[in-house]
């Protein structure tokens, strides 16, 4: 049987939220039994977009990560409701049945993705459906990829091990493998959002004028291993990303013909831009 | 009597007949025509003017009572010179021009009391168009129609007379192919749908919204024959009133100032945009009342092009296009020669000028794929630099002259620009070089100078110069690439635009790789299609006023119009005009370079002031400069009457005396194509991927008492008198079909197949038709091959098509037009130099109190006030505004340092305010930009002020209320929305 799965390019995602604002303009309102009721106009995300910034002016890059439930196959909701409230269909799609889950907030707590919201008036808990609805009725995407214009969301379908070769030839990655949920959402270049880099600009005084260094060579160290190697580009700029953070000292030497060779120092917290080095 | 003459009047006979049969027929087959039929009691008159022959047809109770003959006191008559061509124009097929000439000749008369006329007009017009079939049924009882909007194509699902889903348009199998451009070994094609921008999936939640005005209001203190209370706009509620009171009080106020005072006492404006359609445009229906009417206009500012249309223009012409560089062929060009794009003020993942929604977005992922380098100058780090990545140049705002003069400094310094091209295809440069280098000044424009102003590094300024002066490189300048820009927007921004011209002339535009432009505009369609854009008028028939004169008057035959008042007032100073009477301008006349020198006053000789408003919706407090200028002329008694027709209760609706509530589009009938703006922007739907001629389907019912501007206009011109030349008996839906029948889809589709589908998708052109490169023809000394009438053949200098606009013919460093107009002016000189700002760091007191630069772009979320506010789902985009404590609060973006200063977090209230005015914002803690610099866009639709209008601090976040009205430079009529100093604080609620 084949299910279905979330792409989600991470480096592609530049948060014009039509994701979002489909997803609105499907739920709000419209009640598709026995799938869904009427999502509130206001106050859930079904799609969420979270920010992430990283670095420091005039050295930054900013991310977003399109979240949505994760329709996982170790689902903690499914687990959590009474009465099979959330269930799997056979297309791995996770639907949690608005009557039966009526009162039980649990299924929102149960989450650990904050995927699922609660409806207050309603007093059910309501998230993304895939659109299963429409899927019924022979649509191929949900709103959110079908209004997406970067290509960052994709909806694929296939067979498990179909998915699987799909996920190791693009190297996908869910989040949180952690939480040990087996997401049906897959990311690409999540480093952007969850690693972070070191970055700095080389430069040179010669008769007065700093001018950029292009093609010094910067190695970075991570106790006295050899960790990335990076060339200066024409404004002296270099960028080791898909580090860890909180991943405590590293050690960058910048070397260029006829400059002694210069050290920096630096303990990873998060993203940073060192700044100018002067050879 | 010839027996030509007799078989004519024989045939008459029979037309009237089966008009009679028509009538009677249409009631029985459609429930609805029946019971209109219900509707009016009186007796209409078909006749020759001579009396010969005619039939009668009496309306009673809805049965028709039809005789052959003439009736002796017809309320209602039309008359035809002769049977002949009477028999021509009965036919449903009749030919248009016909019919107009004969109304023109008067060989076509209508006489009746205007309520009945146009009732029997849209009578016989309904006779044809009841029941007609349109939308594709989907199943589940439900149908999918299309409608269009500034945001782009899209199908519009309506179950039980409700929209239940708005989607992008995606094409089906019978539309055209797309296009395919080979470049480097890849082919790229664009996909086959019509991409959406944000808000146009929010537009289910804006028509549904809380804030839709679904009846005519009045002001509770508003009495037009005893106290008017002028001062309370602003302050006091609203009743619901009748639709026949409204349109009474308007009328009558129209006659009244009229009257009492003479020409030019109504003032009219619109919106610079409306919603989608070329029926219901502004510069359409509006435009063809507001005309008939006669009524002092408001002349736009150039807004967004200022820096191009004052400035850029006078080095490269271009007038019809503002001062941009041509926009034609530059996609394939870019993808298969440039090495390098440089994006400056340019953020077309946020703003690609307008309309477009996402189109371009592919095409620059497309040169992401093919590793051309990309260069971002903005003082923020912006959605195409976060998208795209590449080197950031973050300068200090209003200061892009700096670093362009240093730019050119490099090149003339390190050899590094095109000399040839210099001798053979520009003037002046030596001139400019001169003072480049310090020879005029003593001061050399060196990397190291400009750093001072703009607090980009110098070696950063040297290492894009060298770039850029050794490699093929685009400038994409403004969102759309090749004009506009908020660096164009501020007081320095004509020496900015001047200078990109300069340099673009320093490294060859027109040259293989050497262009203006960021993939937005340039996409291979087809220029040759015809369909009209918004900006040729619809059916306003305002040649003078509207490009309708260019192709749409003679295609689309009907009357013109003509407004008879000949003053003005500049958009920037209707305030002025109010408060003091007294404002002047200079025109956004664009037909040549000199046009924009006349200057004009206001009141014009012989006219009268304003003593009544008719608003068009509620733009100009989100959208114009210093406007709390335009709170307090509102509340003034100059001000005898404003009544505002608009669809939703915005910030500036709630200043009028009487509303009149418009429907949406959705919920009436148009035609337009996505993305074009006809003469506006000459076709500017090469953005798209693919040019998309919507029928844009009345979808569902208007809501409440709405009507469309088109029955508003009419309801007004039956008490004016004006019905049957405003309207030329034609409804809504006959106007559509006029203008299908003035373009050229009749050759590629059917009307009812048309209708039926709602678009046409027009096949992109073969290859080898594709428009040329834009300045190829220029670089290669060939003629203009673009498919663009513009210059005017006057404005060559030598042989026609032969130069650009310039007197020289050639790009001119040293302006002619400004030599001959005011060679002395020190804040416009012949040669771009550097100016500093005149409300910035230089102005050194004001920067000690005011020490924060704030720019102020257009929205990503909403297109000006459109989007913004009435409860749309917009407020919930996170980047839009912020919930916080029940109330959505604008984005007050800060650097990390500026924030800690003053001890602000992120999410935290915050006070952005200088001398002008106050607004309460939710700050947005970033590193997306420099020092000293903060960030809040432009175009709330709220204006919420928490004590007396137009002097307290606002929480809507109307950034406007701090811009300077300032001209940038005074001969001109332009905003510097981003010369701005500020400061912050915490909000503490006070």
């Amino acid at each position: 049987m084949d299910k279905w799965i979330f792409i989600i390019d991470v480096e592609a995602c530049e948060d014009c939220n039509n994701c979002f604002l489909s997803c609105k303009d499907e739920y709000i309102d419209n009640d598709f039994p026995p799938y869904s009721i009427a999502q509130p106009k206001h106050g859930q995300r079904w799609m969420n977009i979270e920010r992430k910034e990283r670095g420091q002016c005039p050295m930054v890059d900013v991310a977003f990560l399109p979240t949505p439930c994760m329709h996982c196959d170790n689902a903690p909701c499914i687990k959590k409701a009474k009465n099979g409230a959330v269930y799997k269909s056979n297309n791995g799609i996770v639907i949690i049945d608005p009557d039966k889950a009526r009162g039980q907030k649990d299924i929102v707590d149960a989450c650990p993705y904050g995927a699922i919201w609660w409806n207050e008036n309603k007093q059910v808990a309501q998230k993304c459906t895939m659109c299963v609805h429409l899927l019924n009725d022979g649509w191929k995407k949900p709103r959110c990829v079908q209004s997406c214009p970067t290509g960052a969301l994709r909806f694929v379908s296939g067979e498990d091990s179909a998915i699987a070769q799909i996920i190791k030839d693009e190297k996908l990655e869910p989040l949180h493998p952690e939480y040990n949920a087996k997401p049906r959402v897959y990311y690409k270049n999540l480093y952007r959002f969850n690693r972070c880099f070191i970055g700095g600009t080389v430069a040179v005084q010669k008769k007065g004028v700093t001018d950029c260094v292009e093609g010094a060579m910067v190695t970075l160290y991570k106790d006295s291993e050899k960790v990335y190697e990076a060339i200066t580009d024409n404004y002296g700029d270099f960028k080791f990303d898909n580090l860890e953070e909180n991943s405590g000292k590293y050690r960058l030497e910048i070397s260029a013909r006829s400059y002694d060779k210069k050290t920096i120092e630096v303990d990873l917290i998060a993203s940073i831009n060192v700044g100018t080095i002067m050879l | 009597m010839g027996g030509n003459m007799k078989l004519s009047n024989t045939r008459f006979k029979m037309m009237l007949y089966a008009t009679n049969y028509l009538l009677n027929r249409t009631a029985r087959k459609y429930p609805s025509f029946k019971q209109r039929l219900k509707e009016k009691n009186f007796t209409a008159q078909i006749k020759v003017m001579d009396n010969t022959v005619g039939r009668y047809f009496t309306f009673s109770n809805g049965k028709i009572i039809s005789k052959s003959g003439i009736h002796p006191s017809p309320d209602v008559c039309m008359a035809f010179s002769d049977t002949a061509l009477a028999n021509r124009l009965l036919m449903p097929s009749r030919n248009q021009m016909e019919q107009i000439n004969a109304m023109k000749n008067f060989r076509l008369t209508l006489v009746g009391p205007d309520e009945l006329t146009w009732w029997f007009m849209e009578t016989l017009s309904q006779m044809f168009s009841a029941g007609i079939d349109y939308g594709i049924d989907v199943g589940n009882n439900t149908k999918r129609y299309v409608n269009n909007s500034n945001a782009g194509a899209m199908f519009v699902y309506v179950k039980d007379g409700k929209i239940i889903r708005i989607t992008p348009l995606e094409f089906d199998d019978s539309d055209a192919p797309p296009w395919t451009i080979e470049a480097r070994g890849k082919k790229f094609t664009p996909p086959r749908k019509c991409t959406l921008s944000p808000f146009g999936l929010a537009m289910k939640s804006l028509i549904y919204s809380p804030d839709r005005l679904l009846y005519p209001m009045k002001r509770v203190d508003f009495d037009p024959n005893g106290e008017r209370n002028c001062e309370k706009r602003g302050i006091s509620g609203y009743e619901r009133i009748s639709w026949d009171e409204a349109l009474d009080i308007v009328a009558n106020e129209i006659k009244r100032v009229k009257r009492e005072y003479g020409p030019g006492a109504i003032l009219t404006s619109a919106p610079s945009h409306h919603m989608w359609g070329n029926i219901g445009y502004y510069l359409s229906a509006h435009r063809r009342f507001t005309n008939a009417i006669g009524t002092t206009q408001v002349v736009a500012n150039p807004d967004s092009w200022e820096g191009w249309f004052w400035g850029a223009v006078h080095h490269w012409g271009n007038s019809m296009r503002l001062g941009s560089a041509e926009i034609y062929g530059t996609v394939e060009d870019a993808l298969k020669e440039c090495e390098m794009m440089v994006f400056w003020s340019s953020d077309p993942e946020s703003v690609p000028g307008a309309y477009s929604g996402f189109e371009s977005t592919v095409r620059r992922q497309w040169l992401m794929e093919l590793g051309i380098k990309t260069v971002h100058i903005n003082p923020y780090f912006d959605a195409t630099a976060a998208l795209m990545g590449g080197k950031w140049l973050a300068p200090r705002p209003d200061t892009g002259n700096a670093m362009a003069l240093a730019i050119a400094y490099v090149w003339i310094t390190e050899d590094l620009y095109d000399k040839e091209y210099i001798a053979t295809h520009t003037t002046g440069f030596d001139t400019w070089k001169d003072y480049i280098i310090g020879k005029e000044d003593g001061i050399p424009k060196t990397p190291e100078w400009q750093e001072t102003e703009t607090a980009v590094p110098a070696k950063d300024v040297r290492a894009l110069a060298r770039e850029w002066g050794t490699k093929k490189t685009y400038l994409g300048a403004g969102g759309p690439g090749n004009q506009e820009g908020g660096a164009c927007r501020c007081a320095t921004g004509l020496e900015w635009a001047r200078s990109l011209v300069c340099l673009m002339a320093m490294q060859g535009i027109g040259k293989p790789g050497v262009n203006m432009g960021n993939m937005t505009y340039g996409a291979p369609v087809d220029a040759r299609f015809y369909f009209p854009g918004y900006a040729e008028g619809g059916m306003s028939g305002d040649i003078e006023g509207t490009a309708s004169a260019m192709n749409l008057y003679q295609r689309m035959p009907h009357l013109t119009s003509m407004n008879t008042v000949a003053q003005r007032v500049p958009r920037l100073n209707i305030p002025e005009a109010i408060l003091n009477g007294y404002c002047e301008g200079y025109p956004n006349n664009t037909k040549t370079i000199e046009g924009q020198f006349f200057k004009f006053t206001y009141p014009a000789p012989g006219h009268a002031k304003i003593q009544m408003y008719y608003k068009y919706g509620g733009s100009y407090i989100g959208t114009m400069t210093e406007t709390n200028r335009y709170v307090k002329s509102y509340r003034s008694p100059n001000l005898s009457f404003v009544v505002n027709q608009s669809i939703w209760m915005e910030g500036e609706t709630k200043f009028a005396d009487i509303i009149l509530p418009a429907c949406t589009n959705f919920e009436r009938w148009d035609i337009g194509e996505t993305s074009n703006a006809g003469g506006y922007i000459i076709h500017n739907f090469n953005k798209m991927n693919h040019r998309i001629v919507t029928m844009q389907h009345k979808c569902i019912e208007p809501l409440g008492e709405s009507k469309s501007d088109y029955q508003i206009f009419l309801e007004l011109s039956k008490r004016l008198g004006l019905s049957s030349y405003f309207s030329e008996g034609a409804t809504e839906l006959d106007w559509c079909k006029r203008m299908f029948e003035g373009s050229d889809l009749p050759r590629a589709t059917t009307w009812k197949k048309f209708l039926k589908k709602g678009y046409y998708v027009v096949p992109a052109p073969k290859e080898e038709l594709r428009p040329p490169c834009a300045y190829r023809w220029f670089y290669e000394g060939r003629k203009k091959d673009l498919p663009e009438p513009i210059p005017l053949p006057g404005d060559y200098t030598e042989k026609y098509l032969e130069g650009l606009q310039t007197q020289s013919g050639k790009i001119e460093f040293d302006a002619s037009s400004l030599k001959r107009f005011d060679p002395d002016d020190p804040e416009r000189p012949t040669i771009s130099k550097f100016i500093p700002s005149w409300e910035g760091p230089h102005t050194t007191e004001l920067f000690k109190k005011y020490p924060l630069q704030l720019i102020s772009p257009h929205p990503r979320f909403s297109f000006h006030t459109h989007t913004d506010g009435k409860d749309s789902t917009i407020n919930d985009v996170k980047d839009h505004r912020v919930f916080i404590d029940g109330y959505y609060y604008w984005i007050l973006r800060i650097n990390t340092r500026d924030a800690e200063e003053r001890g602000i977090k992120q999410d935290d209230l915050v006070k952005v305010f200088n001398d002008r005015g106050a607004v309460v914002c939710a700050a947005q803690v970033t590193e997306r930009l420099p020092y000293g610099v903060i960030q809040s866009c432009c175009s709330a639709a709220v204006y919420d002020p928490i004590g007396e209008p137009g002097i307290s601090i606002d929480r809507g976040g109307t950034i406007n209320l701090l811009t300077s009205s300032r001209p940038v430079i005074k001969k001109s009529h332009s905003a510097a929305s981003n010369t701005c100093l500020a400061q912050v604080e915490k909000w503490d609620g006070q």
